[in-house]
């Protein structure tokens, strides 16, 4: 999941899709600590409120089946813009984070915000978005040792060509 | 949405719930009382292009399911993004195929019977056309009667088209099929349902 946005590569920029992948994970916790010192002084100005519906997640079986519907998740979405005192307002942040928590999408709206102005890109690529992909590898990594536990290697037997019909025909 | 028109979206409704409910209220009393101009409160922000009671009458009027035609001036605007930023609407290039019409003050309008006037079956299928007019006091006098209307009533309004009295008989004629018109100003809307018979002064006289 996500593979292309969590491995940038060497050489490549952080895109917008990309840090919005990354967004719509980051835990509340860390949202609130990295963007606490961009929110003093500043106010929000909404242009959708945060708003919990549904969303049909649709999957391919193999990513190359037809389409089916795999089920409903619970999305909450919003769309802000960050506004100074004494500056241009900042272009639009828009965040769809799975679950209900409405202070996360707001925060994560708030960073896309952020992020597109070059002024914070850099201290929020140290401050958010870098502990943001360390704590989604760790998630990563800790699944995939839980999982490990439980691995069952199967393999098969080669017959030996004939063996089995012949006593068969016999019987 | 392209993202430069995300970038020129103002908000909403101020509080989308009581916002949407009072500007609704003012289009039911507009169209039970045709002829009378109804004030529309200022409840949300709106965008620069289009007359601000048309803007907020479609805002609380469209959902997703809804088919929207503006005409030139506000189709590029930042009008047009903001009700889809808003209501999910779909814009159609074909007034006959909308739901809903935006005909902005000075562009070319399309005649009444180029919309939907919805089928004899299925009447209520038929299209809302909200256009904007100059003033809803001065202009051209034209008297109506009707549902709604206590015996007899004026209008006096400036900004319709030169034919507009020609147009309407049919769209009258056509009951129980045709379209609903609401007139708008910057903060005064007017209803014109179709059942409201509309005369110009002049031909009365004459």
């Amino acid at each position: 999941m996500f593979h292309a946005f969590d491995n940038p590569g060497p050489n490549r920029e952080t895109g917008r899709a990309d840090w919005m992948a990354l967004l719509a994970r980051a835990p509340l916790p860390l949202l609130e600590q990295a963007l606490q010192p961009h929110q003093v002084g500043r106010r929000t100005e909404w242009l959708r409120r945060p708003e919990t519906g549904l969303y049909m997640v649709q999957g391919r079986a193999g990513g190359t089946g037809e389409r089916f519907n795999l089920g409903e998740v619970t999305v909450t979405r919003c769309a802000l813009r960050s506004v100074a005192p004494d500056a241009e307002p900042s272009p639009v942040g828009v965040a769809y984070v799975m679950g209900r928590q409405h202070r996360q999408a707001e925060l994560a709206a708030l960073a896309d915000a952020l992020l597109q102005q070059s002024a914070h890109r850099e201290t929020l690529e140290q401050t958010l978005l870098q502990p943001v992909r360390q704590h989604l590898a760790l998630q990563t990594s800790r699944r995939q040792a839980q999982v490990q536990s439980t691995k069952v290697d199967f393999f098969t037997v080669a017959r030996e060509a004939g063996g089995g019909d012949n006593e068969e025909d016999e019987a | 949405m392209k993202q430069e028109d995300l970038q020129k979206v103002v908000p909403g409704f101020d509080e989308p719930v009581t916002g949407s409910q009072a500007v609704f209220r003012r289009a039911l009393q507009a169209l039970s009382m045709p002829g009378r101009a109804v004030d529309v409160p200022a409840v949300a922000q709106r965008p620069v292009m289009g007359r601000g009671a048309a803007a907020l009458l479609l805002l609380a009027l469209l959902d997703s399911d809804c088919t929207l035609w503006l005409s030139a001036s506000l189709r590029e605007s930042d009008a047009q993004a903001w009700l889809r930023f808003h209501t999910g609407c779909r814009c159609v290039d074909d007034p006959a195929q909308a739901r809903f019409l935006w005909l902005a003050a000075g562009d070319a309008w399309p005649s009444l019977s180029a919309m939907n006037t919805g089928s004899d079956e299925y009447p209520d299928q038929s299209a809302t056309c909200v256009m904007e007019v100059a003033s809803l006091q001065g202009g051209p006098a034209w008297q109506m009667s009707g549902p709604g209307i206590d015996g007899s009533g004026s209008l006096c309004t400036d900004g319709l088209p030169a034919d507009f009295d020609a147009q309407w008989l049919a769209n009258h004629a056509a009951f129980p099929r045709g379209v609903d018109v609401f007139l708008a100003t910057g903060t005064q809307l007017l209803g014109l349902p179709r059942s409201t018979r509309l005369l110009r002064n002049d031909t009365v006289e004459a």
